[in-house]
């Protein structure tokens, strides 16, 4: 299993990219950390996911 | 007026507010403010109440009547660039911190030059992406760097859903993470300077707990 900001998912195996994208996540407005790393945009579609790994995905929202 | 107090009275004044370890720390401290709306504008003046040894100061924009409510200009500064609007406020208030300024919209391609000396990074964009660009960018080019986020500020929803959230040991986010300025128009002075303090006192917390220089 895989924590996304966590919620326990069955996704351990796939792409993080490919996740990104069913959910319609906003590649432009978001930032990524991965078991306590940040995983930069250009990590995005080489990485797949394990078992137990934890990941936060935050969404940047405009203003300031 | 101003000259009646000496660098040395002033650095002595700060010292018994803040304590001699952190003053010194923070005279030591560089401190980048991305954006100098109602987020940066605010930054910048209670990172210069605080002492901050210097700040990089990095907009493009010239100070407009709307932006009154909630950022630190005054009405004869509209039609100024902010940045150099800001430097001029800032060392009224208290001389000592050095003032750099890039009158510049930050891209990936600069980020590198006009970030390269801070030790730690304020995101105060407007723009989500932009936001988003430039912790990307920041993330790659300087890991060792620490940024301090913002996300979520508009409306009038309860002051208490601001909060400052640690994502990593380096990065840290300020904000409702929800109000978008895209659905939620309106955006007020307290809100904006209430997340604006969470990234400032989370930049004090961050001088203080490092050992030594950053």
């Amino acid at each position: 299993m895989v924590t996304v900001n966590g919620k326990q998912l069955d996704i351990a195996g796939k792409n993080f990219g490919e996740y990104l994208s069913e959910c319609d996540y906003d590649r432009n407005r978001i930032a990524t950390e991965l078991n306590g790393n940040i995983l930069t945009k250009s990590e995005y579609d080489n990485t797949i996911l394990k078992d137990n790994d934890k990941v936060e995905i935050v969404s940047f929202v405009g203003g300031g | 007026m101003a000259d009646i107090f000496t660098k040395e009275q002033i650095s002595q004044a700060l010292s018994q507010k803040h304590g001699d370890t952190l003053a010194k720390k923070l005279s030591q401290t560089c401190v980048a403010v991305c954006g100098l709306g109602g987020l940066g504008s605010n930054i910048a003046m209670m990172l210069t109440r605080a002492g901050i040894g210097k700040l990089i100061l990095i907009d493009f924009d010239k100070v407009e009547l709307t932006n009154l409510n909630r950022q630190n200009y005054f009405l004869s500064q509209t039609g100024m660039y902010k940045t150099q609007a800001l430097a001029d406020t800032l060392s009224k208030i208290l001389p000592c911190t050095d003032i750099q300024t890039f009158n510049e919209k930050i891209n990936a391609l600069n980020v590198k030059k006009l970030l390269k000396e801070a030790d730690i990074i304020c995101e105060a964009f407007d723009d989500a992406a932009a936001k988003s660009m430039l912790a990307d960018s920041i993330f790659t080019l300087f890991p060792e760097k620490y940024l301090v986020s913002a996300s979520g500020m508009s409306g009038l929803g309860s002051p208490n859903d601001i909060v400052t959230r640690k994502i990593t040991d380096k990065f840290y986010i300020c904000g409702d993470g929800i109000s978008d300025t895209d659905y939620v128009k309106e955006i007020f002075p307290s809100k904006v300077m209430l997340c604006a303090a969470h990234q400032v006192h989370t930049v004090l917390g961050i001088i203080d707990m490092k050992e030594g220089n950053l």
